[in-house]
């Protein structure tokens, strides 16, 4: 299966996630520059972190206009697995793939560490590998990942099972004090109601080496694959 | 009919003298225009007039070195036809006028200067030193600059790995924000700043120029004062997000062969651009200054040549090449603007709409500019400070509570509040994060890895500048070496007080000295660095400050140790010799309120054998943790070796050093700073091997105790004298720093 990794101008971690991809779980990258129109054929989207835009007016608010997204959109209509991580999930929120918006975090400071993030939901394709409550270690780095939405959004996300991961503490308890950085509800991850779109702030493609400090973000990108290859989600077509 | 008199002079802080030599190389008076360029590239900052005759005493050169000092950053060979690209800046004076700009624009700046060099930059480290962390003053400064190296680097997207962070008051009025960026490259890819070929065109891109920064090189050549608010204005705002753009759309353009030379405009902007390719490539160049892309409107030559605008670059490309060079920045959506051309003469001739407005030398400006031997005197007070008589003095606590002090001293605590505000596994190739010394990184598509540190003692070379600067490289190569890499350059900061006064002159003199000696022996060329003078507010002087960034290999990235315990039950090996000097050390700072003594006798031959022994027992997998011993001595060391092991303690017994007063003896042995010296924990299967190593290596080595229980517990001749659960000794250290920030937050 093939990943299309979006590159917007400012993106930073589009060459992680293409290596993590391709070099690590072994599947088909490619690195699609923001003003093609076409995703190539691709079976699975990724929006990868960075600065989209110098992140100028809001984070993400100018990247929803690249001329890829309408690729992005209508692939993700149609069923197609979307993964926005850190700033890719903040495209998707200006872009209306997912419900919400991010502010400054709590503390107003960017957060760069390893946090522990609990896996809430395995009926995505990119959560279908993990077991419901896994605890997943990845770092996040962001200074705008305090998730927010109005209440009556956030009561149905958690109705309809939509937040996919959430920051726990050390016992696995989503806590105030496992919450880097505001988030309601320690909301670190959702999907949409269609659950092929995930978005998240902490990084799983940098956590996909033992060496790096944690390798249980694979699982990540490795779910993405089992499902391609069940026939579960993706699919050629959808391209 | 001249309107240069001695008030514009010094407006431009050209001396009488100068201006004679000016006058001399023109064969005529310059013009305001002309002026302005010889000011800056004439100024301290550019043309290092004061330091000059003592840098190039340093070695430059080895079988590793492929780009040594005068390219805009060095380079040493890793193996495999690549290179690793690097080198340390300051942004000193720009980060007290306005910390949260001076510092991001400094890291933006050397940035530049390594994808400059055709390097993609992997890692960034800094060494930065502010005042009392007590005083507002100095965590405002603190606080943006920390916050302005996390928002370029963070979004520039290039990892910060590593670094120092040292608080004095002698820092007050005068911060250091010293940055290296490591990069790399294929050798054949080094790119070299040079103009060449008559014809070809010479192009402008990225930012547009302003009128911010004009004279910012001016700036960093002189003392503050009470108007230096007033400077703001000379510093530079960055924009990462044209950064990043230029350095995709850079790397891009240098994949198509169109290139001839590039450069960044960095201090002196334009004007030291066009004049250091043209001088490197022995040409001359014609540039038309109307052209350059504007921000204001009605900017004048003057303006716009001095301008320090960030984000811009100068390039020279291959007459015909042209468009393939214009495509590669129009994908980028930036211009690159053709502003003149390469000239078989040997001068910089700037037109404005067509008339000729300055017409220089281009040798004048880069190489016959001033060089002085300025006089050096070892100031009156030196020898008095290296008077230390520990006789009359007590201890003033117990060492339990030393400890405990020691661990929550803003120098020794965590400085994790600053490096969780730095994004460090970005790029996806850190393996040491900031905080275990030296920071780590692989190299995809390679086996290698490398370890890079950042290291200076102000305190050390305050009282012997000499041994000072030799103590800084001594440890920051070892602290490569404890990462498992062989130091194979260095890159050095230098960061004094104003040169004209002698005691100033003497230290800096001191203390290149003492870097090229401890070089030499340690085998670690200097490819480049900077230096940053006048670092000085109403007269008041920082400590002299070098510091070393030394950049080692490790063969496999996969072979590397942190400072960190792994397991229970390792036996603990200190290697080197405890002679208890307590000169200069955190101790006496911190607990006695004195800055006093010799710093640490330093034998090179020493340092050596135990660098090379310690790349060697982390290569061969022996040792399961290695931390250099420093500020706060064995016990410190001990300690942080715990940390983050999750809880794992240490046990250990030591004997008493004899070289100090019985009352001492304890503080001695305990928190003496005596270089050469590395704590490494050791499973038991290889302690025979690890202390046979040692032997054969002539590096004394003891085995002081086990790691293992939930105490950190060192005994000194048969008596505990520090006991404390690791969980409540980390805590103390790890939040030092946070319940400062956080109790003056609340309080304003």
């Amino acid at each position: 299966m093939t990943f299309a990794v979006i590159v917007f101008p400012g993106s930073n971690s589009d060459y992680d996630a293409f290596h993590a991809a391709s070099a690590v779980v072994g599947a088909q990258a490619s690195l699609v520059w923001h003003k093609d129109t076409s995703l190539g054929g691709a079976d699975a989207v990724i929006l990868p972190g960075g600065f989209a835009h110098g992140d100028y007016l809001r984070t993400g608010a100018i990247a929803k206009f690249s001329p890829i997204m309408a690729a992005v959109n209508s692939f993700a209509e149609r069923g197609g697995p979307v993964l926005g991580i850190c700033n890719g999930f903040q495209v998707l929120l200006e872009a209306g793939l997912l419900p919400g918006a991010m502010v400054r975090n709590r503390g107003i400071k960017f957060v760069s560490k390893m946090v522990p993030v609990r896996v809430e939901a395995t009926d995505t394709p990119f959560t279908g590998a993990c077991t419901a409550g896994q605890v997943l270690r990845m770092p996040i780095a962001h200074g705008e990942g305090n998730y927010f939405a109005e209440p009556a959004v956030i009561e149905a996300l958690e109705r309809d099972r939509q937040v996919v991961f959430r920051y726990v503490d050390e016992a696995g308890q989503a806590s105030a004090a496992g919450n880097p950085n505001g988030s309601i509800n320690n909301i670190a991850g959702i999907c949409n109601a269609g659950r092929n779109v995930v978005g998240l702030m902490p990084h799983p493609e940098r956590a996909c080496e033992a060496s790096l400090g944690s390798a249980d973000g694979r699982v990540v990108l490795d779910s993405m694959v089992q499902a391609f290859a069940a026939g579960v989600a993706g699919g050629r077509s959808l391209a | 009919m001249s309107v240069i008199d001695r008030k514009v002079l010094e407006q431009h802080g050209v001396t009488e003298g100068e201006y004679a030599r000016i006058q001399e190389l023109l064969g005529r008076e310059p013009n305001m225009l002309e002026l302005g360029l010889f000011s800056v590239m004439w100024s301290e900052h550019c043309s290092y007039k004061s330091s000059r005759v003592h840098l190039k005493t340093l070695p430059t050169t080895g079988p590793r070195v492929v780009q040594g000092p005068g390219e805009n950053a060095g380079a040493v060979d890793i193996g495999d036809g690549l290179a690793a690209v690097f080198k340390i800046e300051s942004h000193n004076h720009p980060s007290f006028i306005e910390p949260y700009q001076g510092a991001a624009t400094g890291v933006g700046g050397i940035i530049r200067d390594i994808f400059t060099m055709g390097a993609r930059p992997i890692a960034l480290l800094n060494a930065l030193r502010f005042g009392s962390l007590e005083t507002p003053l100095a965590r405002r400064i603190f606080s943006g600059v920390v916050a302005g190296i996390g928002g370029y680097g963070n979004s520039i997207g290039i990892p910060t790995i590593g670094g120092e962070i040292v608080f004095d008051p002698m820092y007050a009025g005068n911060p250091l924000v010293n940055v290296l960026c490591l990069g790399l490259a294929r050798h054949d890819d080094i790119i070299k700043g040079q103009a060449s070929g008559v014809g070809n065109p010479v192009y402008y891109v990225g930012a547009r120029t302003g009128r911010d920064g004009i004279h910012g090189a001016t700036m960093a050549s002189a003392e503050f004062d009470e108007s230096s608010a007033e400077k703001r204005p000379a510093v530079q705002v960055g924009d990462p997000f044209m950064e990043k753009l230029l350095m995709e759309a850079c790397l891009e353009v240098m994949k198509t062969d169109a290139l001839v030379g590039i450069q960044d405009m960095g201090a002196a902007g334009l004007t030291c651009a066009t004049s250091e390719m043209s001088s490197r490539g022995n040409c001359g160049m014609d540039v038309e200054v109307s052209l350059v892309p504007q921000r204001e409107t009605g900017m004048t030559p003057y303006e716009i040549m001095l301008s320090e605008s960030q984000e811009r670059m100068l390039l020279v490309a291959k007459a015909g090449r042209e468009r393939e060079v214009e495509a590669v920045f129009e994908k980028w959506d930036l211009h690159a603007v053709r502003i003149g051309h390469v000239t078989a003469s040997d001068r910089v001739r700037l037109f404005h709409h067509g008339a000729l407005v300055a017409d220089v030398p281009t040798k004048a400006l880069t190489d016959e500019g001033p060089v002085y031997r300025r006089p050096m005197a070892r100031p009156a007070w030196q020898t008095s400070v290296q008077q230390l008589d520990l006789g009359p003095l007590a201890p003033p606590a117990s060492s339990q509570t030393a400890f405990e002090a020691l661990l929550a001293s803003p120098i020794i605590a965590s400085k994790r509040w600053a490096f969780n505000q730095f994004d460090h596994s970005v790029g996806t190739n850190t393996i040491a994060q900031p905080g275990t010394a030296a920071g780590v990184v692989r190299i995809k598509g390679a086996t290698q890895g490398l370890a890079v540190s950042v290291d200076g003692n102000g305190r050390h070379c305050y009282l012997d500048p000499y041994r000072g600067a030799m103590l800084a490289v001594a440890e920051a190569s070892r602290n490569v070496a404890c990462a498992g890499g062989e130091p194979i350059g260095g890159t050095n900061n230098l960061n004094f007080g104003n040169p004209e006064r002698p005691e100033i002159m003497w230290q800096f003199g001191e203390a290149v000295r003492g870097i090229g000696d401890a070089c030499r022996a340690l085998d670690v060329p200097i490819t480049g660095g900077n230096v940053s003078l006048y670092n000085e507010t109403e007269g008041r002087a920082i400590y002299p400050t070098p510091v070393l960034g030394v950049v080692g290999l490790l063969a496999d990235a996969a072979q590397t140790v942190t400072r960190v315990f792994q397991a229970a039950g390792a036996a603990v090996v200190v290697f080197g010799e405890n002679r208890g000097e307590l000169g200069g050390s955190e101790y006496l700072a911190r607990l006695l309120d004195l800055v006093q003594g010799e710093p640490p006798a330093l034998d090179l031959a020493a340092e050596r054998a135990l660098q090379t022994l310690v790349v060697s027992l982390v290569r061969g997998g022996l040792v399961q943790s290695a931390h250099d011993c420093s500020d706060g001595g064995l016990a410190v060391t001990l300690a942080e070796c715990t940390f983050g092991s999750g809880g794992i303690g240490v046990e250990v017994a030591l004997d008493g050093v004899k070289t100090v007063p019985a009352p001492f003896v304890e503080a001695a042995t305990l928190f003496g700073e005596s270089a050469s010296r590395v704590v490494v924990s050791v499973p038991d299967g290889h302690v025979a091997q690890v202390l046979t190593a040692a032997a054969a290596a002539g590096v004394p080595a003891q085995v002081i105790g086990r790691t293992g229980g939930g105490d950190i517990r060192i005994d000194v001749d048969g008596a505990t004298t520090v006991r404390m659960p690791v969980a409540a000794a980390e805590e103390l250290w790890a939040t030092a720093i946070g319940r400062r920030m956080q109790s003056a937050a609340g309080a304003a």
